[in-house]
């Protein structure tokens, strides 16, 4: 086999450069294999961010020839072959240094969020069914790669929309509060206000690139953007549905439980 | 002086797994001041790897569990070595714990009642592990991180502690770190400290913890002036990946095993049934129709022996493989494929079936799995106080993986996140308590050490020439993993200490290139003398503990001995010193169980 050829960004907030690296492959081996080995040999302070090495904790997102992608769960082999391979940093934040981008904006945002809401315990505890605790289960396995919030143009493209726009991530995290069966807290003025819902166009870049395959457009954001509608725009169709069909559940609501 | 950024508390919390998270949780309740420190992002602690679930007793799946029966089995898979008041604390209140996750917005999946599904794990006697597929620790940091935020606890990440500050009568103080972004020194003042730094594995060449387990807490307690118990006592989970070579280590949950998954050599022979040991012979099954009977319904037969607690499980598949009987890369198969559908495989092991295809090229649901041991956790750790987390240091407190007693010579898994959650709040509570009651009010930062132990930390900058962390890091692992692995013998533990002298020697000497910033190679510089610290600590241990207990395997002392079955292991550094200070190491006798409890580890199993 040929040798594989990275071509790694390195640099920080004021400027850099790409450098170039050339190895022997390996079986088997992902990209942050690679550039582990890079870092025991040739240069020590590469910057990347990794934990788990299995796609679990969302540590190592940056962007292999151009695209967002998890270091730890692309194959070598699975690009193409003899081919260089480009690695930066996420695009849409702040560099910190080389691979490591400023993600703080994504943990600012989750601080925004009203926290989570139930009724008071009850005697015997709280019961779900299976079915309505998978809707939200769907969104609870986000890794917070955020790699969505990398490809969201809205981010990617408007560094301005960042202080008035949540982002594909968050706007899961209000989906599944909004869908948790003991949730009492209403949220939907504030993520059409504040969190700039109505700013996505429903491109689905961000269901793309999902590590976790959670479908982020279809099952989070445009229910979202129909209750959200519910609460406000259209004053017939919020009657309707509020008879119609649940909405956003009271304390009193939200404490009847599942026959046992 | 020295121009540093500072700030005071009334409690930091070291470490942002779920045991730290919880411990913050609680402080913060109290109305104190906390800040929550962790080397890497918030969120990626290891708590958020954990896979198969959290044990409490519940009873929701077999009514006949009550936390007597946990108890009993905690205390049994850790070979009795265990703290007996941690575990029945742990016992009593794990179900509470996950009750209030619950109340904090986790889902876990549900019974058909609509309460929380439990499922079987090793050495646990009814299915007890509240989970969420196999993604049960995320759900668990994810939700305490969010009610954390909530409740707007300052967070330092990627902020790495070096040292604690001690007074000048012995007591915490606070601590000094460094900001990974840009290198920059920060330090802390604190009344109480509260350590949950989690493991040790990467000491060992195969292990399943990322690069943040490298014990800073154990070092850096140790350091301190805190005793550290049982740290020969280290957990080789039975099944880690074996292959690609890149991801050997990488764990595979017990939860394949508890669902149905077995276990066979390459002969085709479920071989598990010719290691059960004799204190497990009357509850363990002894036909493959009888193990079979006993995944629907636990009352037609006995457990099967791959259930067995994981010490048992990863020396068997040692010997298989030792004995010419293993898999083509040097582990032995794990099959579900021939057990259960391809539908439900997905379904409830769906992070598993993810791992194995994109990481290995396996499909779970149609071939078998290559698995073999995997360093995964220490048993010991920081010696504590059960009910408050205390340690002998005035303003101290650990939890979670970084303490010691609770599990014994060996854990059962899922014991670990309720033990995170469990203690955690205990240890929150006992700093609240300490600062409460007028502790560390005078606690005052030493600027000199300070200004010592940032220098000591720089050091690696000032020399031109010099060692390589990554060989250093290397040459630890693959000697701790030839001399201190799952199987022990005293000329190795020898061989093994003598080593760790001369790695002490060399990491003096090491030089990194390049600036402060987010520079990884320095970053492991300062990881070093704790893990040398600790693989000291786990070799002395080893070599003084002359009997095979639980996690500790010595081939020249293969069986059991009741005298050592008594003592712990006790560490310590009375004249300081740092990672190159002497260790001392002195058995103590355990605590003295009550009879009530005794009553119940008695009881012959029903
Ligand atoms: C892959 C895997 C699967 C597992 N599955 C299960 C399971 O199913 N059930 C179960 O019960 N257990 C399981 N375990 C074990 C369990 O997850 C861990 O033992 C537990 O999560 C440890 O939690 P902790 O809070 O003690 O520490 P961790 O979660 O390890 O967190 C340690 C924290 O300390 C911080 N830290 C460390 N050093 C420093 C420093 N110097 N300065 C600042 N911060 C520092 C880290 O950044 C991190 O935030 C599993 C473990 C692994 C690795
Ligand atoms: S669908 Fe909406 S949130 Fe997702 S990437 Fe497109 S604009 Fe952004
Ligand atoms: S929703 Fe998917 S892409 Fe976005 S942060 Fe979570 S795991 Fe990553
Ligand atoms: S290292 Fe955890 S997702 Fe890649």
């Amino acid at each position: 086999m040929s040798d594989v050829k990275m071509r790694i960004w390195r640099g920080d907030k004021d400027g850099g450069e790409f450098e170039n690296y050339s190895l022997k492959p390996q079986e088997g081996e992902v990209v942050l294999d690679v550039i582990h080995r890079i870092q025991a040999t040739e240069a020590p302070d590469l910057a990347c961010r990794w934990n788990c090495k299995a796609g679990k904790c969302g540590s190592c997102s940056a962007e292999i020839n151009g695209k967002p992608r998890l270091l730890c769960m692309t194959r070598m082999d699975q690009l193409p072959e003899g081919e260089e391979v480009t690695v930066t940093p996420m695009r849409a934040f702040p560099i910190i240094r080389d691979l490591v981008s400023d993600v703080s904006y994504n943990f600012e945002k989750a601080r925004q969020v009203p926290a989570f809401l139930p009724p008071p315990r009850p005697e015997g505890g709280y019961r779900m069914s299976q079915a309505d605790v998978e809707r939200g289960q769907e969104f609870r396995q986000c890794i917070e790669c955020f790699m969505c919030q990398d490809v969201c143009h809205v981010i990617r493209d408007h560094e301005e929309n960042k202080t008035n726009y949540a982002g594909p991530r968050l706007f899961i995290r209000y989906a599944e509060l909004e869908m948790h069966p003991l949730d009492t807290n209403d949220r939907r003025d504030l993520v059409r206000d504040k969190m700039g819902l109505g700013m996505c166009n429903i491109t689905k870049c961000c269901t793309e690139v999902c590590p976790e395959h959670i479908k982020i457009t279809d099952n989070a954001i445009i229910p979202l953007k129909e209750r959200v509608v519910d609460a406000d725009f259209d004053p017939v169709a919020w009657l309707g549905r509020k008879i119609l069909r649940r909405t956003k559940r009271t304390p009193a609501e939200a404490s009847v439980q599942p026959e046992a | 002086m020295n121009d540093i950024e500072h700030h005071d508390y009334d409690v930091i919390v070291i470490g942002a797994g779920g045991a730290g998270l919880r411990a913050a949780i609680e402080a913060k309740q109290r109305g104190l001041r906390v800040a929550l420190i962790c080397k890497s992002l918030l969120g990626k602690a290891h708590t958020v790897m954990a896979e198969g679930g959290v044990a409490a007793a519940m009873g929701n799946v077999y009514e006949e569990d009550n936390w007597m029966v946990h108890f009993r089995d905690t205390m049994r898979g850790g070979k009795m070595l265990n703290h007996y008041r941690m575990a029945e604390l742990h016992a009593k209140e794990s179900p509470d714990r996950v009750h209030e996750l619950e109340a904090w917005g986790a889902l876990f999946d549900r019974t058909k009642d609509g309460k929380i599904l439990q499922r079987d794990f090793g050495g646990h006697r009814y299915a007890r592990l509240a989970h969420v597929g196999d993604r049960t620790g995320l759900e668990l940091i994810r939700t305490l991180q969010q009610k954390a935020v909530s409740m707007d606890i300052d967070v330092f990440m990627e902020c790495k502690v070096i040292r604690l500050l001690n007074g000048p009568d012995g007591s915490v103080t606070g601590a000094v770190a460094y900001w990974r972004p840009t290198g920059e020194f920060i330090t802390f003042g604190s009344k109480a400290v509260v350590l949950a730094t989690g493991g040790v594995g990467k000491s060992w060449k195969f292990t399943s913890n990322s690069w943040e387990g490298t014990g800073d807490g154990h070092a850096i307690a140790m350091w301190a002036g805190a005793d550290l118990i049982d740290m020969e006592c280290v957990q080789f989970h039975p099944t880690g990946m074996v292959w690609p070579l890149s991801v050997r280590g990488i764990l595979v949950t017990e939860g394949v095993r508890g669902d149905g998954g077995v276990l066979r050599n390459s002969e085709g022979n479920r071989f598990m049934f010719d290691y059960t040991p004799d204190m497990f012979k009357a509850e363990t099954a002894d036909s493959e129709a009888e193990a079979d009977r006993w995944y629907d319904d636990h009352t037609a037969g006995r457990r099967p022996p791959e259930l067995l607690p994981r010490d048992e499980v990863a020396r068997s598949i040692n010997s298989e493989v030792k004995a010419g009987r293993g898999s083509p890369h040097g582990g032995v198969f794990l099959d579900i494929a021939s057990r259960r559908s391809a539908e439900d495989i997905r379904k409830r092991l769906p992070s598993m079936y993810h791992q194995f295809m994109e990481l290995a090229g396996v499909d779970i649901t149609r071939e078998a799995m290559e698995v073999g041991p995997t360093l995964h956790y220490i048993m010991g750790g920081v010696r504590v106080e059960p009910d408050s987390g205390s340690t002998s240091v005035p303003g101290l407190f650990a939890a979670g993986e970084v303490s010691g007693g609770m599990h014994g010579a060996n854990r059962l898994g899922g014991n670990s996140l309720s033990d995170l959650l469990v203690f955690g709040r205990r240890a929150g509570m006992g700093a609240a308590d300490y600062v409460e009651g007028g502790g560390g009010n005078d606690a005052k930062v030493d600027d000199l050490l300070v200004q010592h132990y940032m220098d000591e930390a720089l050091e690696p900058f000032t020399r031109e020439e010099g060692e390589n962390p990554y060989t250093l890091q290397h040459d630890l692992q693959e000697m701790m993993q030839a001399n201190v692995g799952i199987i022990r013998n005293g000329p190795e533990l020898d061989e093994a200490i003598e080593q760790l002298e001369v790695l002490k020697e060399r990491v003096q000497n090491i030089a990194v290139k390049g600036g402060r910033a987010y520079n990884p190679g320095w970053n492991l510089a300062t990881d070093l003398p704790a893990m040398l610290t600790v693989s000291t600590c786990v070799a002395l241990g080893a070599r003084d503990r002359k009997e095979s207990r639980g996690g500790q395997t010595r081939e020249d002392f293969p069986k059991a001995d009741p005298e050592l079955g008594k003592v712990n292991f006790v560490q310590s550094q009375p004249s300081g010193g740092g990672f190159n200070g002497e260790i001392k190491i002195v058995p103590e006798p355990l605590p003295v169980m009550p009879d009530d409890l005794r009553a119940i580890l008695e009881e012959a199993p029903k």
